[in-house]
Parts: structure tokens; sequence; C-alpha cells
């Protein structure tokens, strides 16, 4: 098939509104890091964008102390519905500068702009939509009256979405009444430093969201900070590991959204046209770089054939190239780094013995790149079926049998998630009640909306993010015997009633209960 | 000189316009100090049928909007509110000659409760739905939908708070609603349905009656064409009578409220107007 | 236009006297309505019995054939495995050309039913060599939504696809639309429907 010729359809970048360096957001201000800035660059062209301050251990600690202040002083005296009024100023703030946020996460991530602009930007909006409505409705979380939240929440977030892992993040853990400390990436800190201008115009109190840029030993030093109370990271799974043992025996609490190798099962009932751009979308959408992407194809053995003809004439059709352009399919690899994993993998697939197909995209000069991918004639055993790539690179193994399929799907330490591909409703339920994902797709793949909980089983993490489901990573249940009483003004009002409550006589016990009554009395809900 | 006002007419809100009553009556509504404030529209049974039948051709697209789009719809309403904040608290002022302060608490309310219901849009199937874990080889799940036109009389006491909290919950749902405003206190309804009509609201979601109440509440609650009537503000009418007429096409009925606590937020508010439904599917391997 | 336009409502020898008569009229092309009623009411067998049958009136004693239009009517069919269904049908009976609609129906043409037809017409291509047409007809007003289904035709089928005997446009308002656009392009500012004939 010949390829059209289209012209060039660039968003434009005059949109964006750029600072030449950018500090640390802390307690409501930009403020200089300690540490060495670095640059952050266009990963299609290599171009440079501006220089982010770097936050060295006393940057955390003063990030933390902020979000502490913010949290005893502010915050956690606030009624759940002003929070919830600042979480809808955030979400009506992005929705007005959506296309800024757009053309900067695609100049800085390398995603298209068709991406960013209609998928990525209006879930931000709509997170924080929905975690706002929450704020003020806490008792019916799931966790009985009267929840608390946990205080100051560290946060490490990833490069692959990265306003949209930052909403993820901070909207819940506001909505529920805790004050964040949040890292972005090193390679994609734009987007979260315009989001923190956003926080300014929305006049949100000094020190609630902090957000501090480095590189991996900022995140490590954010984790280990004393007064964190709380860690969410998103990330791979080999730092998830490093988190879960550094806050093992400690109070903090943590939440890890890790990675996966999803099976993304074609039964030869599918509707086959269908099952295709599902298959294109579950890996080659983002570039692969999806903790949640459809990696493995797991096609039944009948259609295998047919199905890897008509991936090839598909991936024929999709445009590599400038991630701004609004025709571009696929856009750039985030970094050098992550290209010579892509490529180091892909060799090995090879050398493996699997068979490689790349669609013949011509690739720009400067930038990071890599065509979609193809593996046929895979063996379970290979690692480029065993192990993520975080690329556009897609393995095809077969099945005969549904079990067979579910039970290769299973065989993996990942369980993130997976895709259904068939024509029959009890088929789809009955693989679903089967396979050990936390997310299940049935006839579509990519799918993402606030109200919905996303989060894995076994090694892609634990805990789930989004819908009701999300508040609990963000609250605990009120203490015995606390659930009727209205919401305590403070975590130090509810440290020194708990303290008071230790005593062993009875008597003790009943009059400080009542301390803890007055001490809450006349405080809003 | 003092500037010479351009006083504001009241009309009903009907299908996304404002029309006169189709009978052409009108009632005084005289200031807290007794002079005049405005003429109002009388509604006839009539307005109410058509009200209602613009409320059914309404109930589609706002029931099977996302839950999501209400809830940024009525958000907005919200930031509309907000933006004419002045007007609604001078309006009670005159209205119920109360202090400014007073009238302001309750427009502050009265935005904040909406707030609240809008908040509930896209949350409330999550605590009000769920998946069954029946004894057999079947997916099933209950959802809530909306019952479709709700048919109400707004709290009596209040211009613009009762009217909120009984008219909100109702749209929360994905309902299309009838209300008959306070027959004492009506000029904050209409305003607040310009509000409606310069929002994304769609026509016909919304439809406002102004009149007698003792006059039309019965027109309502015997309409084969409303399924559910919310008597909240009917403590003063002979509601048993109107529980009786609803009963015959099965309406569903919640019954008067008095005090200052009438019409409360509550979640039980949303869900009085919506139905359950629960859906099996087989699961099988083979 | 012939049998029984835009029915298809009427008694096959009708319809095959329309065709043969506009056929040795001179006609190169013959439209065709399939029988929506007999369609969906499952009656597939009669469809293509008609259809096979109008294709046969198209020949010429010469051993050529008037191409021959197969219009769906895809807003009376529905849903998109109907569509397929007919598509495959006609294709299979012998048409050359495959249309959405007639135009007097809602909806008429739309993206996605025009390609389902784009696939079935690249799937009998990939089976048989064979190149069949596609036209979307009706509701397809401005020159961004023609340049959506320009994409549609060359990612689906190919570029090949992109000339007037493959793929064509039923459009009425779309061509004073690209002039517009053109005079946009030549001028630098919008225009206006004064500055285009209405005929």
């Amino acid at each position: 098939m010949s390829f059209l010729e289209y012209a060039p359809a660039p968003e434009s970048r005059a949109i964006l509104n750029l600072r030449d360096r950018y500090g640390l957001f802390i307690d409501g201000e930009f403020v200089d890091g300690r540490g060495t800035p670095f640059q952050t660059i266009s990963p299609a062209t290599e171009e440079r964008i501006a220089e982010i301050a770097n936050a060295n251990e006393a940057d955390v600690a003063d990030a933390v102390a902020a979000a502490r202040r913010a949290y005893d002083r502010t915050w956690s005296r606030m009624s759940g519905r002003d929070r919830g009024k600042y979480l809808f100023r955030i979400a009506r703030l992005v929705q007005e500068r959506a296309r800024e946020l757009a053309v900067a996460e695609s100049l800085d991530n390398g995603k298209p702009i068709k991406e960013s602009r209609d998928v990525d930007v209006p879930l931000v909006a709509a997170w924080f939509f929905y975690y706002a409505g929450w704020a003020d409705k806490l008792d019916h979380a799931g966790l009985g009256a009267n929840p608390r939240s946990l205080g100051v929440a560290a946060q490490v977030i990833p490069w692959n979405f990265p306003l949209l892992m930052l909403a993820w993040k901070i909207a819940p853990a506001l909505a529920a009444g805790n004050t964040v400390v949040l890292k972005p990436a090193e390679t994609t800190p734009l987007t979260a430093l315009i989001f923190a201008e956003i926080l300014q115009q929305a006049d949100l109190p000094p020190g609630v969201v902090n957000i501090i840029t480095g590189a991996g030993d900022t995140g490590a030093a954010l984790v280990s900070a004393e007064g964190v109370d709380k860690v969410a990271f998103t990330g791979s799974t080999a730092v998830g590991r490093a988190i879960a043992k550094e806050i093992a025996g400690t109070d903090k609490k943590a939440t890890l959204e890790l990675g996966g190798k999803a099976a993304n099962i074609v039964f030869d009932d599918a509707p086959i046209d269908q099952a295709i751009e599902g298959i294109v979308n579950g890996i080659f959408f983002n570039q692969g770089h999806v903790c949640c992407a459809g990696s493995r194809l797991l096609v039944q053995e009948n259609i295998h054939d047919e199905v890897v003809e008509r991936l090839k004439l598909r991936l024929s059709t999709l445009r590599l190239g400038d991630p701004l352009d609004k025709n571009t399919d696929i856009g750039a690899i985030n970094s050098k780094e992550q290209l010579e994993r892509i490529r180091e993998l892909s060799d090995i697939g090879v050398a493996e013995g699997a068979d490689r197909w790349s669609a013949p995209c011509v690739i720009p000069e400067n930038g990071f790149w890599y065509a979609p991918t193809i593996f046929t004639n895979v063996q379970t055993s290979s690692r480029i079926a065993r192990e993520e790539i975080f690329g556009p690179v897609l393995s095809v193994l077969t099945f005969r049998t549904p079990a067979e399929a579910i039970a290769k799907a299973n065989n993996t330490p990942y369980g993130l998630s997976a895709g259904i591909w068939t024509d029959k409703g009890s088929r789809i339920l009955a693989v679903a009640d089967q396979l050990r994902a936390g997310v299940i797709w049935a006839n579509t793949f990519n799918r993402f909306d606030p109200s919905s909980p996303f989060g894995g089983y076994k090694e892609s993490g634990y805990g789930r993010e989004g819908g009701r489901h999300g508040l609990a990573a963000y609250l605990s249940p009120a203490p015995i015997g606390q659930s009727a009483l209205s919401r305590p003004a403070s975590r130090a009002a509810v440290e020194s009633a708990d303290a008071a409550a230790a005593p062993k006589s009875r008597r003790a016990v009943r009059s400080s209960t009542r301390t803890a009554k007055t001490a809450t009395k006349g405080s809003k809900r | 000189m003092s500037r010479l006002a351009v006083p504001k007419t009241y009309k009903l809100y009907i299908n996304g316009a404002f029309p006169r009553s189709e009978s052409g009556r009108t009632y005084e509504i005289m200031r807290a100090d007794g002079g005049f404030l405005a003429n109002v529209a009388k509604a006839s049974r009539k307005d109410a049928r058509d009200a209602i039948v613009a409320a059914r051709g309404a109930v589609g697209g706002w029931g099977g909007a996302t839950a999501y789009n209400r809830g940024q719809v009525l958000y907005r309403i919200a930031e509309l509110l907000e933006g004419r904040r002045a007007q609604f608290v001078a309006e009670i002022e005159e209205a119920e000659g109360v202090s400014r302060a007073v009238a302001s608490a309750q427009v502050d309310e009265s935005i904040d409760r909406w707030v609240w219901y809008a908040g509930w849009a896209d949350k409330f199937a999550q605590v009000a739905g769920n998946a069954n874990p029946v004894a057999g080889p079947y997916f099933n799940i209950s959802v809530p939908e909306p019952t479709g036109v709700v048919a109400i009389v707004a709290p009596q006491d209040s211009s613009l708070l009762g009217f909120v909290s009984a008219v909100a919950p109702a749209l929360v749902a994905g309902n299309s609603v009838v209300v008959v405003a306070s027959e004492r206190y009506p000029l904050s309804a209409i305003s607040l349905a310009e509000v409606l009509a310069t929002s994304d609201v769609p026509k016909g979601v919304v439809n406002v009656l102004t009149g007698s109440t003792a006059e039309i509440a019965p027109w309502l609650a015997s309409h084969s064409d409303v399924n559910a009537l919310d008597l909240v503000g009917a403590g003063d009418l002979d509601w048993l009578s109107l529980e009786v007429a609803a009963a015959d096409t099965l309406k569903r009925v919640l019954r008067p409220e008095s005090g200052p606590d009438a019409a409360a937020p509550a979640l039980g508010r949303i869900s009085a107007f919506t139905e359950t439904k629960t859906v099996w599917h087989t699961k099988s391997l083979r | 236009m012939a049998t029984a336009f835009p029915s298809g409502r009427s008694s096959l020898e009708i319809k095959l006297a329309d065709t043969a008569e506009a056929v040795a009229a001179g006609a190169d092309e013959i439209d065709m309505v399939i029988d929506r009623g007999a369609f969906l009411a499952g009656r597939y067998g009669e469809v293509f019995d008609q259809i096979a049958a109008v294709k046969e009136a198209c020949r010429r004693p010469d051993g050529t054939a008037a191409s021959l239009k197969v219009i769906l009517e895809t807003g009376e069919l529905v849903t998109y495995d109907n569509v397929r269904r007919a598509s495959w049908l006609s294709i299979l009976a012998g048409g050359d050309f495959i249309k959405t609609s007639t135009g007097k129906v809602q909806p008429a043409a739309t993206l996605p039913v025009t390609l389902l037809m784009l696939e079935v017409v690249r799937d009998w291509h990939l089976l048989t060599g064979q190149r069949i047409g596609v036209k979307p007809a009706g509701g397809i007003r401005a020159s961004k939504d023609a340049i959506r289904y320009l994409v549609t035709v060359a990612e689906t089928v190919g570029e090949e696809w992109l000339v007037p005997h493959l793929f064509r446009f039923g459009a009425s308002s779309l061509l004073n639309d690209v002039l517009l656009q053109r005079q946009k392009m030549t001028t630098g500012h919008y225009s206006g429907p004064d500055y285009v004939t209405i005929d």
C-alpha cells in the first residue's frame, strides 16, 4: 500500500509561556533548588526547553515541612466543602489552559499531540472534577463515618503520562484532606511546573501541594523523609520493590503502581478489524510507554496468520514523527536511556530466535525514535515475553483453548491489566473471572476514567487509583468510638486526645474521651 | 436625580422558554413592607400539562448523558449563580424582608448545596449500585437509573434554598423536573430559571411554574406521565388527596417536610428518584 | 437511476426492464437500490438474485457491460453488521460499486459506515484481486469532511482507490464549499455564499 503525502499540520507552540528557568514549588512559591540544576529537552529534536531546579535532601526536608505546616494549620482544619471548592477551581483552570498543557506535554514527553490533547489533559481535568466532589462526602467512601486523612503524602510519578499521573496522585490526596509533596520524573517536569502556576491561580493555600523536581535521589530522599505519612509511587517494579523495603516496619502507608506485561487475548470469533485496532492501541498508544500496555498478544492459533497479516497492514499506515503534528500517530521515545533499553531487549528477541518485523517508518535524524515492531515465533520463556520492554514492541504468542489462554496470561509475576476480544459475552465474563489482573478490558483497551479503579495484582503493585476505591489510599477509618464525633480539628488535637486516652484506668479513658469531644466541638465537617 | 429602574417581568419557564401563562393570569407579589414588588404568572393546568410534555421530551437526552457531563453542567450552574450572587441577595432581601446578612447566608448555602449535589452525579452510582454475588455462573450488577419525570411542590417558606434543595437532587440522577415554586416567594425560582436558560442544561429538563400550589398540585399528582411526586413543600395543602391521586399510576411519592431542615441535603433525596436495574449475564468458558 | 428509485420496491420485471432500456439508450452506469424490506426480513437470497439479475441486464450485446452501482441505504440498515452483510452480498452478486445512500433517508453517509464498506472492499481485493468502488452519498458538505473520507480511503484500501472509477462523493453542496476554500487560499480571507453560484 503506498502512502498519501499529508501536509504538515503542526500545533502552534506560540500558546506556551515558558520560563527559561524553573525553581522548586515549595510553600506556594518558586524557590531555587540547592542541587545542581539540569536541562529538560524535547525527545523529538533534542533541543533544550528549560532549566530545571534539582532538590537536594535539605530541599526535600523543606518541602515536607511546608506540607506538614499546611496540613496542621490549614488543610486538616478546612471543611470538605471548601477543599472540594479548591479542587473544582483546579479542574476548571486545567480546562481553561488545556491546549497549553497539551502542547507542553507533547513537547516535553514526546507523545503525539493527538493523545495529549484528546486523552491526557481531558482526563486530568476529569480526575480533579471527580475527586472534588468526594471531598465533602467521605462518609460514603466505604471506610465508615468520619474517616481520617493520613497527613503528608510523598508522591513520586513517572514520565509516561506526566500530568495525568500527577492528577491521579494529587486529586484524591487533597480530597481526602492530605497535603502533598510530589516529585515529577526527571525527563518530564514541565507540565507539573505549569500546574504549579495553576495552583497559584487557584489561590490554593501555600504548602498544600509542593512540587520538587530532581532525579532518582530526590525521589529516594522524599520517600524516606521523616514527617511523611504516606508514600504513593508509580514506576518500575524494581524501584517499587526498593521503596517497599525502605519503608517496611515504619508507619508509612504505601500504594504502588508498577509494571506490567499484559496479555491481549484474541479469540477466533472476535470482530477482526476491531481486534486489530485494539491490538494496535494496546501496544502502540503512547509509544508503548504504558504500564498496562497489551504487550503480549495471545491470539487463537487458527487466526494467527490472518491477524499478523492485518496487523502489518495496519502498522504500515501509522505515521511516526513530530509529536506536535496533528497527523502523528507515533511520537518520540522519551529518552536516550529508554531507547537503548528498547533496542537492547529487541535485539535479545532476535537473538532468542523470534522473527522481528518493524513498520517501514522514515526515522527523523534527531531525536529518539523506534518504529512499531512485532515479534512472531516467540516462546513463552523468551525474555521478550516475560520482561517489560516499555516501548512499541509487541510479542505474539498463540493458544488453542480458553483455558490455555488464561494460563498463559496469568503465567507472569505481573498482574496489571489484560484484554479480551471475542463476540461472546459469556466468554468475556468467564475469562475475566479467572484472569489475575486488576484491570480487564473487553473488546476495547486503554480506557481510563476517574470513576474506574486502576491498579495491579502481584508485582504490578498494590492499591487502586480512581473511583471510590481510590480514596482508601488516602484515608483511614475513624478510631473506634470516634466515628460518631465530628471531624477533629487537627491531627495534633487527635494525637493529644489519643495520647490522653492511653492511661490504664477506665475513668481516665472516659474523661479523656470527653476531652476529645470538647476539643472537636464546633469544628466544621 | 436618582435613576429610574427597569423592573423585571417574571414569567413561567417551560421547555427552555419564558412564556406567560396560557390563561393570561397573574398575581401580585408584595414586598415585605407591603409595597408592590412584581406580577408573577399564575400557571394553569394547561401550563402544567405543557411543562410535563416538555419534561418527558427532555428526559432521554439528560438521562442518557454521561454522569460526568451532568456533573459538569450542574457545577457550571453554581458558577453562574456565584456570578449573580448580588442579584439573588437583593431579590431575597426585598421579597422576604430579611437583612442582607440573612439573605446572603441563604444564597451562599444555596450555591454550596448545589455544588454538593453536582459532585454526586458521577459517584452516587458507586454508592447506590453494586455487583451482586449470586450463587451461580452469572455476572450480576445493580445500577440506579433515573425514574423519569419528577413533579415537585417546592418548600413554601423559602425563596431560593428550599427550591434548590428540592430540584438539585432530582436532576443529579438524570431526571427532568416540573416544579411549582413557593407561592409566596416565587421570584428567586424564576431568576434561577434564567440561570438555567443560559447554562448547558438542555431545554425541558427543568420547568418552573408559579401560581397557586393548591390549584396546580392536583394536576401534577394525577398526570399519568409523571413518574415521581415530591410533596416536600405541600404541607399546607390537602396532601393526602394528592398522595391518593398519585397512587392511581403508582407514582413514587415523597411526603411533606417542614421546618428549617426541610429537604436537607441527603443521598436519600437522590436515590428516591431512581430505579434500580439489575442485569444478569451468563459466564462460561465453553 | 433505475430500478424503482428510491425505495427499491417494485417487481423484479420492472427493474430489469428499466435497466435494459437504460443500457440500450447508452447508459454507462446503472444505479440500483437494494430491497431493504427483503433484506431486513432476512430474505438475503432474494436480494442477491435481484442484484445478479440487474447485473445481467447491464450486459451489452458486444460483451461489455454497464457498471452497476448498488445503493445499500445504510440509514435503514442501521447496524454495522447489516451494512457489512449488505456490502458482501452486493459484491458477491456482481456489483461494481457500492453506495451508502440515496440521500432521501437520514442518516446518509457517515464515516463509520464508509469505513466498514471500505473494509469489505479491501478484503474482497485481498481475496480476488478485484477492485470494487465505494461512494458515500449525502451529508458531506464541508471540504474538511471530504478530506476525512479521502484519508479513510487511502488508509483502508490504499491510494489506488482515489480515482473517479473507484471512489466518488455523492454530494451537491460540497463543490461550493471546495470553491470557498480555494477562494480563501487565493485571497487570504474568508469568502461567503454570494461569491459562488448556486448552480
